[in-house]
């Protein structure tokens, strides 16, 4: 179910987010001193080419992660085979892409 | 010690997965006795029914284990009082395996992943050729060593969660005998058995749980074993692509 | 579900790295879409921040972060477990370092927030 290539992309797409997660962290708690509001993220992010990238690779990383992560828990808990199971598998990667995607778009582009 | 003897409350399962319950025997409890002590006395006493395998009673042969209070265990080697529960213990046959009849398993799947794991000699001469002098202190020698005591029992196998949310997974005794096989000198194909472990049911599939390291009787590291695979067709993936 | 032959440390490590991901798995599309709000609906962005100020959801957030924090640590273990070839007790000590290291920085970083 999960053979070399698919557990190679798992690792991968982890050693990539593990410097970007603690970045992440580090943003987070700076951002939430004083509370949030729209227009204070976007003044950070907006029309920054760093944070495009930064929460791009992020976006692509943690979709391919969370696709394989939530194939094996179908397939051990729920028993989802063969073709169902690799449509499973990409059709989560693909969705949290887009979403990703148009997040990563409305916080960095102007 | 009281003269009156103790009686122990044991449940042992009796018939097959589908129709198969627990049933509750009445057993003396001696003073020193092991599990396959009490599973004979049942079957020497109260019912010559009751199936159960055992050979060599030392801990050599294998072919003792099953699950013992909910741990799978080598039941010649394991004593009462280690495992007793107040004063009840429950007998039940190896998971992960077919149940042909009370505590007898079929271990056919077990040695077949054996063999689809490639853990198997790979000669890499011939009877004519002068034989290999191996440096018992060389590293690779001393990798494979360290999983060559395994005795087949397959408490590893009944431990493994992974196994049971997989039926095609190879499991954690055919995994370390390939790295063995895979660190043997000796051994001519070492990407064939890297390719047969890097499967649909291959050592990827592996969460680390630990569970066969921590129940392995002969107190052997099928995980060690079972990273090591993971390291080395992890290289070989980035060798292949170059 | 704890049945015996799970009760140690490294079924634990899985369990909750198994739990884990899967918070974080299911929580990753309503970020998403949140965020996503910023350039479409900045009004409701804001609405759903100044919600989000009430304390259960700051709870909720402290268990969201938690999540992510034990969910990289045990992929670490994990990917250290898999790759590195240590002995038992040189992961022994690597771990112990890095335990003491976290410990040390967070209560610096703490002191300085």
């Amino acid at each position: 179910m999960l053979d070399l290539r698919l557990y190679m992309l798992q690792r991968i797409s982890a050693l990539i987010m593990a410097p970007l997660t603690l970045g992440h962290l580090a943003v987070m708690i700076y951002a939430i001193q004083g509370g949030l509001s729209a227009s204070e993220i976007l003044s950070r992010t907006q029309g920054s080419l760093l944070w495009f990238l930064f929460y791009g690779l992020f976006v692509l990383a943690v979709s391919v992660h969370a696709g394989i992560g939530l194939r094996v828990i179908v397939f051990e808990i729920l028993k989802l085979k063969g073709v169902a199971l690799d449509v499973f598998t990409w059709g989560i990667c693909l969705l949290l892409m887009a979403i990703g995607a148009r997040a990563v778009m409305a916080v960095t582009l102007l | 010690m009281s003269s009156k003897q103790e009686s122990m409350d044991v449940s042992v399962w009796r018939g097959d997965e589908q129709s198969g319950r627990f049933e509750h025997f009445e057993v003396p409890a001696q003073e020193s006795q092991t599990i396959l002590d009490v599973v004979s006395w049942i079957q020497q006493h109260q019912d010559p029914t009751l199936s159960y395998r055992y050979a060599c009673r030392v801990g050599m042969c294998g072919s003792c284990a099953m699950m013992v209070n909910g741990v799978p265990r080598w039941t010649c080697r394991t004593h009462v009082k280690k495992v007793l529960d107040g004063n009840r213990l429950e007998v039940a046959p190896l998971r992960n395996l077919p149940v042909i009849k009370d505590l007898a398993t079929d271990m056919d799947p077990f040695f077949d992943k054996w063999v689809a794991a490639e853990g198997m000699h790979h000669p890499s001469k011939t009877r004519d050729d002068p034989i290999e002098t191996i440096n018992p202190e060389s590293a690779d020698r001393q990798v494979a060593n360290a999983g060559i005591e395994c005795i087949n029992c397959s408490v590893c196998y009944a431990a493994c969660d992974t196994v049971s949310g997989n039926p095609d997974y190879l499991g954690p005794a055919a995994l370390q005998r390939a790295w063995t096989v895979y660190n043997d000198a000796k051994d001519a194909d070492k990407q064939l058995v890297l390719d047969a472990v890097s499967g649909r049911g291959g050592c990827h599939n592996c969460h680390s749980q630990g569970s066969c390291t921590m129940h392995c009787p002969n107190e052997l590291n099928p995980l060690d074993a079972i990273a090591g695979l993971k390291r080395a067709s992890a290289a070989s993936f980035f060798k292949r692509r170059r | 579900m704890i049945r015996p032959h799970r009760a140690h440390a490294l079924w634990y490590a899985f369990l909750l790295h198994r739990l884990s991901g899967l918070g974080l798995a299911v929580f990753l599309p309503a970020h998403f879409y949140v965020l996503s709000m910023a350039l479409t609906q900045p009004d409701r962005l804001d609405r759903f921040l100044s919600w989000s100020e009430q304390p259960i959801v700051k709870l909720a957030e402290f268990g969201l972060v938690f999540l992510l924090a034990v969910h990289v640590f045990g992929g670490l273990r994990l990917m250290a477990l898999e790759w590195l070839p240590w002995s038992a007790s040189q992961k022994t000590l690597a771990a112990g370092s890095v335990a003491g290291a976290f410990l040390i920085s967070t209560t610096f970083f703490l002191q300085a927030v």
